[in-house]
């Protein structure tokens, strides 16, 4: 094809994602370099019958006049990125010179608000791939041995999980696990402690979440292996029960090997997703004791009148670096694709 | 393959059966739950003296005379103007499906029809766009799109989640592309067709299965779509997902929890149809690209 059709072919398309999605990517790291205007502060001198005072007052007009000259703020450098919320340069060095042990250090960087966010989103990510992983594949593997007219409704019912939003996917787990609802309820009579509530304590919070993103995650491995399970080669595994090899060692000797390239791209696409993990906090209501990196961003920019797109920006920064690392090996992956191809 | 020896033993059959059972169980039940309950009052949905209550409804014959109402539906329906959300949503869905599929077929096709090697870092680049968690997009869009005095309005949010759909788009219909013999519209083009009518009379009436495919994930995105929605859209205009978040996060909708649930019922309902015809299509397309391995 030449040059100019594949261009008129390729530019709506083309354009849109620049539009889209490469600048807005420029304009966040444009943000993260600005910090919101300072208020202007006047002095004025108030008097009343019993003296006078001077009173510092914000001065409304200077700060809206100043807002209007720069509507995205003063430029701050990298300033943002070391803040308080970010990365916390500051604070770190001064845990480090007065906390007396390491635990104590640790202690008080998780509790800095940008590691706290990255210790649940990286949390999130490596609890919930492997169960994701090990359980789709059993769930392949059960599915493929029924016959076929069961086979249709039965993957309809175990891929609804993926199919709904997950904010709708979660809110529908967290009715269930109020204390007054069915899960909860249950959950109480079983541990016998009218009090247990799953909402009540971080670690219980954090449990349902990845249990939630094990829930919500499944289906997706399962439709994945389902499919690559049916290109097993039957050739070796006749030749393997002739040789006398029992169904378990067919499978690990055989089906398990063919599946490896198919479960490492499961393992890629799900660290990636849950990497961004939102909805399910909100769903859960867990904003107090669970935030991740996505949240962070949709917190600074959720309010109206004030968002924080400097902060914003800074944290997308540091999302996409984080991203960037998760994203190698895909690439890494897709380029030596291209060139087996060519 | 229906040698003797690879007929399952009845012990397999039966923890297979059973273990089946219990992982549609966890998948389907949440669902049903909620759908049956939706048809209480809140006092037995969030039952505090015993959850048989949300499945017998005793409160909400009391409060209603009938063991299952359908008032949260009504009430949210009319009064929570959930009209207005899925009104919202079907013209979002509609547009995004039908954009990005006349964006990304076009692409696509030059992409798979092109052998220079600037159609592979497009590619690459796409899976890189594709990567990108969607608030980091947003949190680009919002101050430009101030300054623009875009932001709140409908085209706005549609063309944003068509451009985000595009590099998904783009990767199916080029791995589906692939499949199409070359031979197809290289016959065409000798017989003096240019690239665009090649395009228009001799792939596009074979193209529909891979583009069906790709239009179902493209109205997934958009109609489950809670991020940007929720960001760029103005209360008036949500829809169905923020909506719903709406509902639980006021103060003046807290008597109504229940509209919430009903809401959930009505936005998950249409889309279980739509996958239970489309299922194969919903599958072939999770599996591309993923099982060549």
């Amino acid at each position: 094809m030449p040059h100019k059709t594949f261009f008129w072919f390729f530019f709506p398309s083309g354009l849109a994602m620049l539009l889209f999605i490469g600048l807005p990517i420029i304009s966040s790291f444009f943000q993260s370099l600005h910090i919101e205007p300072e208020q202007i502060l006047m002095e004025v001198e108030k008097c009343d019958p019993f003296g006078c005072k001077t009173e510092t007052k914000v001065d409304i007009e200077a700060t809206t006049k100043l807002q209007e000259e720069q509507p995205l703020g003063r430029f701050n450098g990298l300033g943002t990125y070391g803040d308080r919320n970010h990365l916390a340069f500051e604070e770190i060095k001064e845990a480090w010179r007065n906390s007396s042990s390491m635990s104590e250090f640790i202690d008080i960087l998780l509790n800095l608000p940008f590691y706290k966010a990255l210790l649940f989103t990286l949390t999130f990510c490596f609890a919930v791939t492997p169960p994701v992983v090990v359980l789709g594949f059993i769930v392949a593997l059960s599915i493929n041995t029924l016959t076929k007219s069961l086979k249709g409704p039965t993957i309809f019912g175990v891929i609804l999980p993926m199919i709904v939003t997950p904010l709708i996917g979660s809110l529908v787990l967290f009715w269930m696990i109020d204390a007054k609802g069915i899960l909860g309820a249950t959950i109480q009579y079983l541990f016998d402690d009218p009090n247990l509530s799953l909402k009540s304590s971080s670690q219980l919070t954090w449990i349902t979440l990845i249990i939630y993103g094990i829930w919500h995650n499944t289906p997706f491995a399962f439709v994945v292996f389902y499919a690559a399970l049916q290109t097993v080669p039957q050739d070796p595994i006749e030749a393997a029960i002739i040789d006398g090899a029992s169904r378990y060692e067919r499978v690990r000797h055989i089906v398990i090997p063919h599946l490896y390239p198919v479960a490492t791209f499961i393992i890629l696409i799900c660290l990636m997703d849950n990497f961004r993990v939102l909805e399910p906090i909100i769903g859960f209501a867990a904003e107090g004791v669970a935030q991740s990196l996505s949240w962070m961003i949709y917190n600074d920019l959720r309010s109206e009148n004030k968002m924080l797109f400097g902060s914003a920006g800074a944290t997308s920064m540091l999302t996409i670096i984080g991203v960037a690392f998760l994203l190698t090996p895909v690439l890494i992956r897709t380029w030596r694709e291209f060139r087996t191809e060519r | 393959m229906e040698s003797k020896i690879n007929r399952y033993s009845k012990q397999l059959i039966l923890i297979n059966s059973l273990f089946i059972i219990l992982w549609l169980v966890v998948s389907v039940f949440p669902f049903i739950w909620t759908f049956w309950g939706s048809f209480k009052v809140k006092a037995d949905f969030f039952s505090r003296a015993d959850w048989m209550f949300a499945v017998t409804g005793v409160n909400t014959l009391i409060e209603t005379g009938d063991t299952s109402t359908v008032k949260a539906y009504v009430e949210s329906w009319t009064e929570g103007e959930f009209w207005k959300a899925t009104l919202n949503t079907i013209i979002i869905t509609v547009s995004v499906v039908t954009i990005s599929l006349f964006l990304g077929t076009l692409g696509a096709y030059a992409l798979s029809r092109s052998t220079y090697k600037y159609t592979f870092w497009i590619l690459i680049a796409a899976l890189i766009f594709r990567a990108m968690p969607h608030i980091t997009l947003v949190s680009g869009y919002l101050f430009p799109f101030f300054q623009l005095n875009v932001w709140g309005i409908l085209p706005t949010t549609i063309i944003v989640l068509v451009a985000i759909n595009q590099p998904f788009t783009l990767w199916l219909l080029y791995s589906f592309f692939k499949t199409v013999p070359k031979e197809l519209d290289e016959s065409a083009l000798i017989d003096g067709c240019s690239y665009f009518q090649a395009f228009r009379y001799v792939i596009m009436p074979v193209m529909w299965p891979g583009v069906i495919t790709a239009g179902l994930f493209s109205m997934m995105l958009a109609y489950n779509d809670f991020t940007v929605t929720s960001l760029l859209l103005n209360q008036q205009n949500y829809t169905m997902v923020p909506k719903i978040n709406a509902y639980l996060g006021t103060i003046e909708h807290s008597g109504n929890y229940m509209w919430a649930v009903s809401s959930v019922v009505s936005a998950t309902a249409p889309l279980f149809m739509i996958i239970m015809f489309f299922q194969r299509q919903l599958i072939s397309g999770l599996t591309a690209g993923a099982v060549k391995g």
